[in-house]
């Protein structure tokens, strides 16, 4: 590249770095206390469709080895 | 050969800046050129405005960069760690390897699940891809792709076909017969074309289309059947590591995260950069969405995981220890999003406990780096994928 393109490639570069930042600067923000409530809420309510955190009984998980069964 | 003649059309030298790109076909005053979709953009910002020259330019980035700060710092009212010491702390975990999945030749780079809960597709160092059946760990298919370093596998939403990459710049994908002596090989289609190696792919919801992120800074979204390039998404300055769509009741956004530090959000529709975000101190290896669509966690190798509120626009947890000084490779989090799954370079699996930050559980087993960590899709087991040729299932 010559270096009259690499200067308005440099100039291009930071105009778009700007308009970036000008964007990003405007978006809306909520804060951290209300944010970390509804993530807290999403774990809190899908909790007990997690299996993994739940532990689910090994009839039901085909990754468990099944007990045998004994017969009384 | 077909593919290759079609895709010069949307690939190649670039008119300006004369670099081997994805190239939009554009029209200048009513003649055709052929640009890359960076000079595209140079082009439409060129020339100054009233007044400007590099230094306001840098400047004005400047003062910018700095509002950015104080804008997300006010909001910076609590902890998320504080906030969660209300709930219960976390029980002990008991996770066992279940299964061990043994048939790779040589380090596992990547795995991905099928929609079944099934099925699993995993890709390694010496060029072979190989799908699983978890329950029975039999081997269903497998490829050899012509390169090594696959880098980059994923399941297509149908199940009936995988899509691959790695040293060899493309993303192709097969579609799986229920033939098995079939020759998946000679049905391979060639979806996309980057500069540098693919380091990550995922299809959207359909089989239609596939995001791809490179070594050469990009992600770009394709066209399956055509090849055809739909959009490319620029503003890394290094190369791109890892990408995850948004869970799909939250729109069209994906993440992305790279050697520079920064994990960006993007709009897969304009190709924006909406949200960016640095707070890493060294490579970001893994990003993964939060769930619900409002955060998402990522793994570095400067040996922590953090997790980005995208509604707070900041940073909101860091899970580290002074005793893990290696990097983190891969992140998942488990159904509910309460625990995240984190792969390490000291051979182990972390798991850690979203809100309250700390630690839960650390898993013994691999006897290499864990390279890969992703949870089912009905949440009852994880699988990791490690240097060690092996794969293995939790639970």
């Amino acid at each position: 590249m010559s270096s009259k393109m690499q200067s308005s490639n440099n100039i291009a570069q930071a105009r778009r770095t700007v308009q970036q930042l000008r964007i990003e600067a405007n978006i809306e923000r909520i804060k951290v206390s209300k944010a970390s409530a509804d993530l807290m809420n999403y774990c809190s309510e899908h909790a007990k469709y997690d299996p993994l955190l739940m532990g689910i009984p090994a009839s039901e998980n085909p990754f468990k080895d099944k007990k045998p069964c004994t017969i009384l | 050969m077909c593919d290759q003649t079609f895709l010069a059309i949307t690939f190649g030298p670039c008119d300006n800046c004369s670099q081997n790109k994805p190239l939009m076909n554009i029209y200048l005053k009513n003649e055709p050129i052929n640009y890359c979709s960076l000079c595209v953009e140079l082009m439409a910002c060129q020339g100054l405005a009233k007044g400007e020259t590099i230094h306001t330019l840098k400047a004005e980035s400047e003062t910018l960069k700095g509002k950015l700060e104080e804008e997300r710092a006010k909001l910076h009212d609590v902890e998320l760690h504080q906030v969660a010491e209300k709930i219960e702390a976390l029980g002990q975990f008991v996770m066992k390897t279940r299964r061990t999945l043994k048939g790779h030749g040589n380090k596992v780079l990547c795995m991905d699940w099928c929609r079944d809960k099934r099925r699993i597709v995993s890709s390694s160092q010496d060029g072979k891809v190989i799908v699983w059946d978890a329950y029975t760990t039999n081997k269903e298919h497998a490829v050899t792709m012509p390169c090594t370093w696959v880098m980059a596998c994923a399941y297509a939403p149908s199940g009936c076909a995988v899509a691959c990459g790695g040293l060899d710049n493309k993303c192709s994908v097969y579609p799986l017969s229920l033939d098995k002596n079939e020759n998946l090989a000679a049905k391979k289609k060639s979806v996309a074309m980057h500069t540098n190696y693919l380091s990550s792919c995922s299809f959207t919801n359909s089989d239609m289309q596939i995001l791809t992120s490179s070594g050469d800074g990009t992600c770009a979204l394709w066209d399956v059947e055509s090849g055809q390039l739909l959009q490319s998404f620029h503003g890394h300055s290094a190369d791109v590591l890892s990408l995850n769509l948004a869970p799909s009741e939250t729109g069209n956004t994906f993440v992305s995260g790279g050697c520079d530090k920064k994990a960006n959000v993007w709009d897969m529709r304009s190709g924006q950069n909406v949200q960016s975000f640095e707070t890493h101190e060294s490579d970001i290896n893994s990003v993964k969405y939060y769930p619900s669509g409002d955060a998402f966690a990522t793994g570095s190798d400067d040996a922590t995981c953090r997790l980005y509120d995208l509604r707070a626009d900041r940073e909101v947890a860091i899970y580290s220890k002074e005793s893990i000084i290696f990097g983190a490779s891969s992140v998942d989090f488990s159904l509910s999003g309460r625990l995240l799954f984190a792969g390490y370079n000291d051979y182990t699996i972390n798991v850690w406990d979203v809100l309250k930050g700390t630690r839960v559980a650390i898993l013994f087993g691999h006897e290499n780096r864990v390279s890969t960590v992703r949870v089912s899709p009905d949440g009852t087991a994880f699988c990791s994928g490690s240097w060690d040729n092996t794969l293995r299932i939790w639970a």
